[in-house]
């Protein structure tokens, strides 16, 4: 097929321009166009039925991977790439058609595989690796009996064998004390442990393709840099990886190939170099712009439609402003089970003034969601205060502080647990106006007013928020938080959960919103691309303690303290990162064939 | 994260990266805890219960020595107060309310249930008499529920939709069926019209069967939703994806993972199941005049001899009491993750 | 059989299979032809249900007697047919006392100030601990045998199970990040009760109530087998199955009949339930 072919062309012109930089050590694999693929895929399209009507969620997607190469398939949600993954392992679900013209593994043709065939290869052959080891891994069940059934299901070894192979296999990707390791089950893991685990047992009988599904969401910065690292790691061996994602940055340090799936179809196309530096596609482009990080700072980063410059937002005020939130010595325990109490949050103390952006950054564990629900009153603080636009907030009683509460609002990560369950847009939005507000016209005057201003049109208003796309959803609820007039937002990992592209539009609303409106925003992540990209000042935090701050460019290229040398040195780079792909296929091919 | 300990020193736990784990001693102390709070809660629901089978006793319409002097007669008529009297002294009911549900619960603790009105017997004996056979029905109705749930849903959840479909309805109409209408369903077809079973049981293993089939279908179709709902739940998680691309096929993937996580909630049941079916039990002997103590207790309810009642239902709630206890055990072996205090 | 106390994970869930539409057809025929035979029972059973036809006695289901005669040679169809208002009446009237004490106790555990919910929380506990069978039958013993007690007891004897779901559920709508997102917008606490907690809360409720009439009438009919219900002659389906009892070898209509009415009904009750639950849930969609 032509597809195929382009693929070839593409890659070769690269091999002789590019300067090499230092090559992986332990190359034995036959890499590149003259080795024999071991996945063909050429033509494929996946359907599914349900309820009488057919979708197709995959069309015409076609590639080859080849031993010690790893392509990469990235796209946002609905674009088919899980579905293609769970495809090539025979796992596609109930209701589904797939199609294709070619869809060989090792040379055999994949649709004819009966149940038996697919039970000794999974596994064996092909192994694959699913996010969030916490339930992807059986949670009842220690991480070892898991690795162990991997062995056992494909007749490997006794029972004595296995077990010492499980601790091996846990050694070998790097889990310290695995034969204790090997008994607990997976929440009692940390999430870098686990999904390591979860990488040995689909590692366990050295299989020659690993299918990573989103490895690495769910991680930590750190953490999914060390994930990384193990499997390239195992590229290096000559495995062949195919790796899912939607983070362009992580895709970009492991893969030789990238292909960009939009609405099903590949868009784009070629080696990493290409693909990032030189994307053709208009989406492409515009997931690479959409990335926010140092080098967006200031910008939209969504381009407008007119193709114009996108124009600047407007730099911060000069001049100090008075802090409208303060927090000083802020320390907040939790009884934990064991008789033993943890410190969520251990004298934190920050300020932040009018119409600018202070961010929190920190791993998972560092307290800063339990900083937001201090912040927010929703829960007093062992010790220390909040004052609130000067007066003081955390120390007053509920009833006296409830009709200053118009001054803060939040967003939430996830707002459709936010919102009644039996509750239209419409009423949503009215319910958050603050009493006697006017009459009925006013009130709705009002509610279309902040539909306005969050971007939204009409027609959402009788809408439950169940019908509404994720990006919309978040705009209703930044439309609630500002239907108090609040001076101060707080917004809780409000666009963690949202695709690359709406996350963008997302936060140039945010940005809009602050310009126009002089709010001040407590902008809380564990992104750091985000924060960096919206922040004024910066904290970073961990284990409930503030280890740095600073101004955003201070904190993320002039790093002081080890851990956040440490966290950003770990974020994975589209810039850096196209450097080391481009030297694992120019080394040649002399090594044994796997 | 920091750990600030309780008082008794330092932890001597290493944290590793993210590892949340006390050391041994400061865990057995934490499960020691767990223990003793789950035994106050026993004793506390057990007092409760002997609280309310007293104010049972004690709320009993009309003058009590009167009542009972009639119920032994076998007339309902006026009595002198010197009859009254005698009445009075064997129960003690001459004294305040208060001395009475003292000597009660002092009474419980010895074992003492009270004596009947109409036989003057101890409870504790009468009940003794026919209760073996009724928990031997019982444990025997509840291990059969298991056996028949388990495999039903094991097969038929998660299968397409007319197979979930028909598992579920079979669920449904299984529990709504009234013990007494089943009994005599199979009574009149196995035992009467096939003769497979005998008739009237003689306590053996073979009258076992019918009555334990009748408590037992109703009680895995219930057991069998909530089980069912779970299976489903669980077939959907990640990890079942997972042991597919290990290679595990279907039926395993259903044996070895999904059984346990949905077998969660039916461990939960079985303490209330065991309450539910001893009271099931009392019709069941009722229908296939088994012996037990079904027909001492409907005697008793007709007659109005309290003690026995209330002797009874302090027995089945110490049994729940204790099954309760042998379930959250189980549930815990099953499921380490919940920590309920 | 079986009470519905543990249907509380049932209600948590959020998705629901979808009910089949001819199953409601039918249920909703069932109820009409039930309704109708409470309220105007001589328009589906124009004869005397008490009148005696001796030379008939003991009859097997046939063309004379659709669903045959008991001992006196009474029309089992009539009396059946003329049962469904009393056994209706306790079966409701169960439901009721059960539901609207499982209210009271459950939102008070739910609700009310930490000392009085813990108290209540163990009451609710202490009474759960009693099958519901064992507790109507002491209320049977310290009240008589009468329909009123029979409802009473009935009620009383479910209401735990129920009282628990209420307060697992008040809880668990109470901890929710709605309620939450409100407090944020600096609502009162009544204000939110009334607005977020209360309606969410008793929604799932609606369905149970539904599911409860006909667990109450089995329950009441249980009684009435233990000889323990109301007093024969009544209709009363209980009654029926009560004195079909002694001739349950040669006359097996006169027991298995009003037991498959009986059956019929709770079924009748859960499908109607299930599809009212459906419905609430598809209406927020």
């Amino acid at each position: 097929m032509s597809r195929t072919e382009d693929v070839l062309a593409d890659a070769t012109p690269t091999l002789t321009t590019t300067p090499a930089a230092q090559a992986g050590t332990d190359q034995r694999a036959g890499a590149g166009p003259a080795g024999v693929p071991r996945f063909r895929v050429a033509g494929l399209g996946v359907g599914f039925t349900r309820a009488g009507t057919q979708r197709q969620v995959v069309e015409d997607l076609s590639f080859d991977l080849f031993p010690g190469q790893c392509v990469a398939i990235v796209g946002e949600s609905g674009s088919g790439k899980s579905v293609t993954a769970r495809t090539l392992v025979g796992l596609t679900g109930a209701g589904s058609t797939v199609t294709a013209q070619t869809l060989e593994f090792e040379g055999r043709d994949v649709r004819r595989f009966s149940g038996r065939d697919w039970l000794r290869t999974r596994g064996a052959k092909i192994g694959f690796v699913l996010q969030d080891a916490l339930v992807s891994l059986d949670p009842l069940r220690p991480v070892g009996a898991e690795i162990d059934e991997a062995l056992r299901l494909h007749g490997w070894g006794s029972r004595h064998s296995r077990a010492r192979k499980v601790v091996e296999l846990l050694d070998s990707v790097g889990v310290p004390s695995p034969r204790l390791r090997a008994a607990q089950r997976s929440g009692e893991l940390s999430g870098g442990l686990r999904q390591r685990a979860l990488i040995a047992s689909a590692l366990a009988l050295d299989p020659d393709v690993v299918i990573a599904d989103e490895p690495t969401t769910a991680l930590d910065v750190t953490v999914q840099a060390q994930v990384l690292d193990l499997l390239a790691q195992t590229k290096r061996r000559g495995v062949s990886i195919l790796l899912i994602s939607h983070d362009l940055s992580v895709v970009a340090r492991l893969a030789d190939q990238i292909l960009v799936m939009r609405g099903g179809r590949v868009v784009e196309r070629g080696t990493a170099q290409q693909v990032l530096t030189d994307p053709q596609h208009d989406y492409t482009r515009a997931l690479i712009a959409a990335v926010p990080g140092e080098h967006t700072r200031g910008t939209r980063l969504v381009p407008p439609v007119d193709g114009a410059e996108p124009a600047p937002v407007p730099a911060p005020r000069a001049a100090p402003a008075e802090p409208v939130l303060e927090a000083r010595g802020l320390v907040k325990r939790f009884p934990v089970a064991g008789g033993l109490r943890r410190t969520a949050v251990d004298d934190v103390s920050f300020a932040l003034h009018r119409g600018r952006t202070l961010g929190i950054v920190g791993e998972s564990g560092s307290g800063k969601s339990t900083t937001a629900r201090l912040v927010l009153a929703l829960t007093a603080p062992d010790a220390g205060e909040v004052t609130l636009l000067g007066e003081a907030w955390s120390t007053v009683p509920e009833p006296r502080r409830r009709a200053r509460r118009s001054s803060i609002a939040v967003v939430q990560q996830d707002p459709l647990s936010s919102f009644d369950p039996r509750w239209d847009v419409e009423r949503i939005l009215l319910d958050s106006l603050p009493a006697g507000h006017g009459d009925r016209a006013v009130r709705a005057r009002r509610v279309r007013e902040l539909l306005e201003q969050v971007g939204l049109g009409e027609e959402v208003l009788p809408r439950s928020p169940l019908r509404l796309s994720g990006g919309q959803r978040q705009r209703v609820a930044i439309a609630r938080a500002l239907g108090s007039e609040p001076s101060v937002l707080v917004l809780d990992e409000a666009v963690s959960a949202l695709d690359v592209s709406v996350q963008a539009q997302v936060l140039d609303l945010l940005a809009d919103l602050q310009e126009r409106l002089g709010l001040s925003y407590l902008f809380i992540s564990h992104d750091l691309g985000v924060i960096h990209h919206v922040s004024d000042e910066v904290l970073v935090m961990k284990d409930g303690r503030v280890v740095e701050r600073g101004s955003a460019d201070d904190v993320f290229l002039r790093p002081r303290e080890a851990y956040t040398q440490e966290l950003v040195g770990s974020l994975p780079r589209l810039a850096d990162a196209r450097r080391d792909t481009t030297t694992t296929t120019l080394t040649s091919t002399t090594g044994e064939t796997r | 994260m920091t750990l600030t300990s309780s008082p008794d020193g330092a932890a001597g736990a290493t944290l590793d990266a993210g590892l949340e784990q006390a050391p041994p001693s400061r865990r057995a102390r934490s499960v020691a805890r767990r223990v003793a709070g789950r035994l106050v809660g026993a004793v506390v629901v057990l007092w409760g219960a002997a609280t309310v089978a007293f104010l049972a006793q004690v709320a009993l319409p009309g003058d009590r020595a009167t009542i009972i002097f009639n119920t032994r007669a076998g007339q309902p008529i006026e009595r002198t107060a010197q009859e009254l009297a005698a009445v009075n002294a064997q129960y003690g009911l001459q004294h305040p309310v208060l001395v009475q549900y003292l000597d009660y619960l002092a009474g419980l603790l010895h074992g003492d249930l009270g004596r009947s009105y109409q036989q003057y017997r101890p409870v504790t004996q009468i009940l003794g008499e026919q209760i073996g056979l009724t928990i031997v029905l019982t444990l025997a109705a509840i291990a059969l529920a298991w056996v028949v749930m388990v495999v039903w849903v094991t097969l038929t959840a998660g299968r397409g939709p007319r197979t979930s479909a028909f598992g579920a309805a079979a669920d449904t109409v299984t529990a709504a069926l009234p013990h007494y209408w089943l009994g005599i369903l199979l009574l009149l077809l196995f035992a009467q019209r096939l003769g497979w079973f005998p008739v009237i049981s003689d306590g053996g293993p073979v009258g076992l069967v019918l009555p334990a089939l009748t408590l037992a279908v109703p009680l895995a179709g219930f057991m069998g939703q909530a089980t069912r709902t779970e299976f489903e739940r669980a077939l959907e998680q990640p990890f079942v994806v997972s042991a597919r691309t290990r290679g595990s096929g279907d039926l395993g993937v259903r044996l070895r993972h999904v059984l346990r996580h949905s077998a969660l909630p039916a461990v939960t049941l079985s303490g209330w199941a065991l309450g539910a079916t001893i009271s099931g039990a009392v019709v069941v002997e009722s229908v296939f005049t088994r012996r037990g103590i079904g027909s001492v207790l409907v005697g008793a309810v007709n007659s109005q001899d309290l003690p026995i009642v209330t002797g009874v239902v302090v027995l089945v709630a110490a049994l729940y009491v204790v099954a309760n206890l042998v379930v959250d055990l189980v549930h815990h072996l099953l499921d380490p993750r919940t920590e309920t205090s | 059989m079986t009470t519905v106390t543990t249907a509380a994970p049932a209600l948590a869930r959020r998705r629901t299979r979808a009910a089949r539409p001819w199953t409601l057809a039918l249920a909703l025929l069932l109820t009409a032809w039930f309704a109708v035979s409470a309220l105007w029972p001589h328009l589906l059973a124009p004869d005397d249900p008490l009148a005696l036809h001796l030379d008939s006695a003991l009859a097997a289901p046939g063309p004379h007697h659709l669903l045959g005669t008991d001992e006196a040679g009474r029309d089992l169809y009539s009396r059946i047919v003329h049962g469904t208002a009393p056994s209706l009446a306790i079966g409701f009237g169960a439901s009721l006392v059960s539901l609207a004490l499982a209210l009271v106790l459950g939102g008070l555990a739910a609700l009310a100030a930490r000392p009085v919910a813990a108290v209540v929380d163990r009451l609710v506990e202490v009474l759960f601990s009693f099958p519901s069978l064992l507790l109507a039958l002491l209320l049977v013993a310290l009240l008589g045998q009468s329909a009123l007690t029979e409802a009473i007891a009935v009620g009383v004897g479910t209401a735990p199970g129920y009282a628990r779901m209420v307060r697992g559920q008040i809880l668990s709508v109470k901890g929710s990040p709605y309620v939450e997102a409100a407090v944020t917008l600096g609502h009162s606490r009544t204000r939110i009760l009334r607005q977020h907690v209360l309606p969410n809360a008793v929604r799932p409720l609606v369905a149970v109530f539904a599911l409860s009439v006909g667990q109450s009438i089995v329950w009441a009919s249980s009684l009435s087998f233990l000889g323990l219900g109301v007093a024969p002659p009544s209709s009363e389906w209980g009654a029926l199955l009560d004195a079909g009892r002694l001739y349950l070898t040669h006359a097996w209509w006169l027991t298995i009949v009003p037991g498959l009415v009986i059956v019929v009904l709770a079924l009748t009750a859960t499908t109607l339930g299930k599809h009212l639950q459906t419905s609430l849930e598809r209406n927020d969609r």
